[in-house]
């Protein structure tokens, strides 16, 4: 009776997201898996169990190794560069600068929009045309004399450009957990390094960096499943086109235009595997560390 | 402690059931909300934009004056061709709570929610209006299946269109709008020398259009007709030729724009000499600045049919529906009627920029282009469109874009053909 008087009121409490929860997350990705292991490729006719082979064919069509190529591309840019540019920021900022709320609040900023107007807004600024018929960057770039470029069109590194409204938008949440990161180490273990005869770079390369890698490792994988299940930002800037296609946007286009539902549901299957690569060694790695702690 | 267990779970699963209740209520409200809702007849297309809207309120007018029980309800998405709008559809069609009515292109498009038996067939209809006599027999027979037709057919477009900037033109030494495949290319290529773009595209959907001009143009009317029967021969040496015609063509196009619009201003500038669209171009051409470029016709910018297409209409056409389970079919029915109506028709086409599908339009109502493509409409030669969805339906559609797409990458003529071949074996029917 005293027992359950300790944990009853909190399992009432938490119950109905438990319920919600299992009900709209676990259980409609249990029923995806399901479909993905059907040859349910119509809306009619109803599927029979195929095993594996959905997520085998999907490896024979020239479209699936674009779009995987064009997420790596992207993740790799986005991650690389939200880290890096939110990193550099956070870095000017503990430094002192005056005015530092402000500056805080406007890299802040872009996050409180959609990447949809974020995708409209860039579509625009990276717009194709060159010299005479250049708008947005490339008219930037043409007026001061720097190389115009195709931008998201270009055949080969398209997908990098891609990932700059990403970078844009996302760089100042990295910055701000950085700078929570950089407050949260103490002043005496600077001091310290000092006295010891450390340059100013060396306390932060010794002292500092080693301190933030838990912010980083959490960085990365909110940065890098955002990544992966990109759709908004693609279709804001240039709609459902192979030169810009990606899993998610490929997954759309087979439920709703080729109206084949195992193939969508397969697409989605790899889309969480590859967030799952992604974030289950980091639940497993903080389980062990509170554990530990 | 055993009943306070019970409590417990009864508790539990009272706030579960709220829950989800609350989220029933939210999702039906859009649909009762707003009035008696035996009265109101929702009506589901993606006509939003400038003209096409109009349109739309013109019918609305003639259908409330003729229905005064009724009152029209505008279920309308925004989003060129229908994407955003169809997807929508798909969700409401699969949850059994179908709009009243609503648009898709005639033709094979509809084939998927036929099959699913989405659709009512409509032949009574038909006949209660005398429709087989004011349809044209060839437009009747494409949207047909098995001898039952789904859809009523407001308005037709003409997607074999080639728009040029006749000044550009002339300064390239181009006599007139090529009349053939290869006029065409030897013009485009006179264009080039002169440092304009020859040929303007869109996004990738827009390259499809353009396929579609090319393989009518290069195989002719009866054998591209064919290509969509069941059997057809997709890697015979005369589609060979046909792709390649098309991949010479893709040689001379500019970069490609963001969508239709920004590539038929190229040509409206100046900055182009050819783009192939539909004719819903001209309003775009035409129209004052609010929702055009204000360009003068025959000066500015001029028209002829894509080469080697003269004397085949290559349609395609809006029409309505009526779905099973409609809340409101006797409205469905009495909007159907307008739809179907030559007072209908009259009034929304003008403002649509299309001809109506009747042949008994008053032919005072079209002037400049629309009066050429309603010459041409009752003389030509149908042929239906592939990108928007008379011939092949949606998963076939999907397919040829995946390979057109995959084609501007590799400009691999031999991939195309078996590309589109497979796509063909897999969808025909």
């Amino acid at each position: 009776m005293r027992r359950a008087r300790t944990w009853l009121p909190g399992l009432l409490l938490v119950a109905p997201s438990i319920v919600a929860i299992g009900v709209f997350v676990y259980g409609m990705l249990g029923w995806n898996f399901r479909l993905a292991m059907t040859d349910e490729h119509d809306e009619v006719t109803e599927g029979k169990f195929v095993g594996l082979d959905n997520f085998i064919s999907l490896w024979d069509q020239p479209r699936w190794h674009i779009s995987v190529n064009h997420a790596i591309v992207f993740t790799i840019v986005f991650v690389l560069g939200a880290l890096v540019l939110g990193w550099l920021l956070a870095f000017l900022m503990e430094k002192g600068i005056r005015g530092e709320g402000t500056f805080r609040a406007i890299y802040l900023f872009p996050m409180a929009i959609s990447f949809v107007a974020t995708g409209i807004v860039w579509r625009w600024l990276m717009n194709s045309g060159m010299d005479e018929r250049a708008v947005g960057l490339n008219r930037l770039f043409d007026a001061i004399g720097l190389p115009q470029w195709q931008w998201f069109r270009d055949p080969d590194w398209g997908m990098a450009a891609m990932a700059l409204p990403a970078v844009w938008q996302m760089s100042g949440y990295v910055m701000a957990l950085f700078l929570a990161g950089f407050r949260g180490v103490p002043e005496e273990l600077r001091e310290a390094a000092r006295v010891d005869g450390c340059t100013e770079w060396g306390v932060y390369r010794h002292v500092v960096l080693p301190l933030l890698r838990p912010v980083t490792l959490s960085a990365l994988i909110i940065l890098g499943h955002i990544s992966l299940k990109v759709f908004d930002l693609i279709v804001a800037v240039s709609g459902k086109q192979i030169i810009t296609d990606v899993p998610a946007v490929f997954m759309w286009v087979a439920v709703f235009d080729s109206h084949d539902p195992a193939k969508g549901a397969t697409i989605a299957s790899y889309i969480v595997l590859s967030v799952a690569i992604f974030v289950i060694p980091y639940l497993v790695w903080s389980v062990r560390k509170e554990r530990r702690t | 402690m055993r009943r306070r267990w019970m409590a417990a779970v009864a508790i539990t699963m009272a706030s579960a059931l709220s829950l989800s209740a609350c989220g029933g209520d939210q999702a039906a409200e859009p649909t009762t909300g707003g009035g008696d809702a035996a009265k109101q007849v929702e009506v589901f297309s993606w006509w939003t934009g400038p003209g096409e809207a109009d349109g739309l309120q013109a019918m609305k007018q003639i259908f409330e004056k003729q229905n005064p029980s009724f009152t029209f309800f505008d279920a309308a998405v925004a989003g060129g061709s229908g994407d955003k709008a169809k997807a929508l559809l798909q969700s409401k069609l699969q949850a059994d709570t179908p709009p009243d009515t609503f648009q898709g292109h005639a033709g094979a498009e509809l084939q998927g929610y036929i099959k699913a038996g989405d659709l009512e067939e409509l032949n009574s209809l038909y006949d209660e209006l005398k429709l087989q006599d004011v349809f044209p027999a060839q437009l009747i027979d494409q949207i047909s299946v098995d001898g039952k037709i789904y859809s009523v057919p407001v308005n037709i477009h003409r997607s074999n269109v080639l728009w040029f900037n006749p000044g550009v033109l002339k300064e390239a030494g181009v006599a007139g709008a090529p009349k053939t495949i290869e006029e065409f290319t030897a013009a485009l290529q006179k264009v080039k020398a002169k440092g304009k773009i020859p040929l303007s595209i869109g996004s990738e959907w827009t390259v499809t259009h353009l396929l579609e001009s090319v393989l009518l143009g290069s195989l002719g009317t009866d054998a591209y007709n064919a290509l969509f029967k069941p059997g057809a021969d997709w890697n015979s040496a005369e589609v060979t030729k046909a792709l390649e015609s098309f991949k010479t063509i893709m040689s001379y196009a500019g970069d490609p724009q963001d969508d239709w619009q920004p590539a038929a201003k190229q040509v409206a500038d100046g900055e182009a000499a050819f783009n192939i669209m539909g004719d819903w171009a001209y309003g775009y051409f035409h129209n004052p600045p609010e929702g055009g470029l204000g360009k003068t016709s025959k000066t500015d910018f001029d028209w002829a049919p894509a080469p080697g297409t003269e004397g085949t209409y290559l349609w395609l056409s809006d029409s309505f529906t009526l779905p099973k389970g409609a809340k409101n079919r006797d409205g469905a029915l009495a909007w159907l009627k307008v739809a179907a109506s030559k007072e209908g028709q009259d009034a929304f086409n003008p403002k649509k920029g299309s001809i109506p599908a009747r042949k008994d339009a008053d032919q005072a109502l079209y002037t400049d282009y629309l009066a050429d493509a309603l010459k041409d409409w009752s003389g030509d030669k149908l042929a239906g469109s592939i990108q928007h969805g008379v011939s092949v339906n949606q998963p076939w559609l999907a397919s040829i874009n995946e390979a057109v797409g995959l084609f501007l990458g590799t400009k691999d003529v031999a991939a195309l053909q078996k590309a589109l071949a497979d796509a063909a074996t897999a969808n025909a029917q």
